[in-house]
């Protein structure tokens, strides 16, 4: 190695630049992994290798077990965004749309993406850290020298479960969201029930309702996916563990924020 | 001839782990496959399994199953030891089709006759000593009748009464199922109990190959280094 080498090597810039090169390579190679598992998966659900009863228990685990959470920050939100938004319209002579914007913000956007928020910290955790014990102590080696195909057996039911209960989870927290709304803008605006609930269905779309719906799809098979793509390839004891179950949420945000941008671009610009 | 590898070369990114390898097991026979801690026993098993690709070389084994039991059992933590045993048969389309529900449970009841564990079907892995997890895993390995079972480190981290009930179990497994048998050890019990045959790795190459008997009358640097586990002699341990 020449001394010029030698010079560079040790310099600030080179370490910066080799460390983003680094996290750029890591990006790639995740999101190629993400889309070759992804793609495998999918094949397996075109072809019906579903297993019911797994993915009975997937769906009561995704939906059921974290509903609490997820209604308690959507609700929460919603009480947030009402206490600050009610006073100012009815100020401004506005009240009876308070309840058409709550619902157009709360369908729109808040209600899902708070939703996946909170499965990603509930579920995403739980399935990455899952499947990389799995891996780590060897099981999922194991489901492969048993002839069985991993990515079938442990994605299929998790991903399905996934696109299936975040609809459903989407839709009761905003139910629970916008009445939520009609309570604090009572409560801190003194606007009645009948103003609220009058504007709530005036700017609200079918349109709306369908697109609320298909980006809970996306967003719950894609928090399903990077979860447990990120325990799928996670290697070494404890510390891989960890590590895997932060990258599935890191990721798993940032997908779904990423997700929600295309969705506005393609359907509300 | 039941497995056969041929010049088997195996890099991890710059470093050759497999280095050149060739050997045969025929059915029936049990290969123990020795050497110290690092020294690419267990890439071997993976290779052969086909759990990791290998660079250069061949693999030939015979129709039918590769077996692996794994050096901590990996046994599925969720599921009850039935629930492991039968996983092959519920799980895979072709034996889904063949069994029955009513012939799983047979089966499975079967497998662990076998091993020595009748009536625990619906424990969990977590209710079971090491040794009992073990031979769980064994009667999970042997529930599609392999061909070709593949041991790692069988016995390691057993008390010494475990470890020789589970050396009695890998040679009964031999005569029961005729299968070929690879066992990656450096115990020396397992190695005199169980063994047709030796080959001993360093540094991804074959080093010694022989009888039990040839390894123990340390005719070769590398055997007496070996068996009398210094820490003098031509193979010396990665820092």
């Amino acid at each position: 190695m020449s001394v010029l080498q030698k010079y560079l090597k040790q310099s600030a810039t080179y370490k910066v630049i080799s460390h983003f090169l680094v996290i750029f390579a890591d990006f790639l190679e995740t999101l190629g992994k993400i889309a070759q598992i992804g793609f495998h998966t999918l094949m397996c659900i075109l072809k019906g290798e579903i297993d019911c009863k797994e993915l009975v228990m997937q769906c009561e685990r995704f939906g059921v077990s974290s509903l609490p959470i997820t209604l308690s920050i959507v609700g929460m939100t919603s009480i947030i965004v009402a206490s600050q938004v009610a006073n100012e319209m009815v100020k401004q002579g506005g009240g009876n749309f308070v309840g058409l914007l709550m619902t157009i913000l709360i369908v729109r956007e808040v209600g899902v993406i708070m939703s996946g928020f909170a499965i990603i910290s509930m579920i995403g955790s739980s399935l990455a850290s899952e499947i990389a014990t799995m891996r780590v102590t060897e099981q999922v080696d194991a489901i492969d020298v048993l002839g069985v195909d991993s990515i079938r057996y442990l994605f299929v039911p998790r991903v399905l479960s996934g696109a299936i209960m975040m609809p459903f989870i989407v839709i009761l927290s905003s139910v629970i969201g916008v009445l939520l709304g009609a309570v604090t803008s009572d409560m801190f605006a003194g606007l009645s029930y009948r103003a609220y609930f009058d504007s709530v269905w005036l700017g609200l779309f079918m349109k709306d309702l369908g697109v609320c719906l298909l980006k809970a799809i996306v967003f719950g098979a894609t928090i399903a996916l990077i979860s447990c793509t990120c325990g799928y390839n996670a290697s070494g004891g404890a510390k891989g563990v960890g590590l895997a179950t932060t990258k599935a949420v890191v990721w798993s945000f940032i997908a779904i924020v990423i997700w929600d941008m295309i969705f506005a671009v393609l359907f509300f610009f | 001839m039941s497995i056969e590898v041929k010049n088997l070369i195996k890099r991890f990114e710059d470093k050759t782990v497999i280095n050149d390898i060739s050997f045969k097991v025929n059915d029936g026979e049990i290969l123990a496959i020795v050497g110290f801690s690092g020294s690419g026993k267990s890439t071997v098993l993976k290779l052969i399994c086909g759990l990791i690709p290998y660079d250069e070389g061949e693999i030939v084994t015979s129709e039918g199953d590769v077996a692996m039991v794994f050096q901590y059992s990996a046994l599925f933590d969720s599921l009850s030891v039935s629930d492991n045993i039968a996983f092959a048969l519920r799980e895979r389309k072709e034996l889904r089709k063949k069994y029955k529900e009513s012939e799983i449970k047979n089966i499975v009841s079967q497998k662990l006759e076998l091993v020595g564990l009748k009536g625990i079907e619906n424990k969990f892995p977590s209710e079971l000593s090491g040794g009992m997890q073990k031979r769980v895993s064994f009667a999970r390995a042997i529930v599609t009748n392999p061909n070709t079972i593949l041991y790692d480190e069988p016995t390691a981290g057993l008390d010494p009464m475990s470890s020789t009930l589970i050396e009695d179990y890998i040679v009964s497994l031999k005569r029961e199922i005729n299968a070929a048998s690879i066992v990656v050890t450096h115990q020396m019990s397992t190695i005199t109990r169980t063994a047709d045959r030796v080959i001993m790795l360093y540094d991804g190459k074959i080093v010694f190959e022989g009888t039990p008997q040839e390894l123990l009358k340390q005719d070769t640097p590398y055997t007496k280094q070996f068996v009398t586990a210094s820490l003098e002699g031509p193979m010396q341990m990665q820092a």
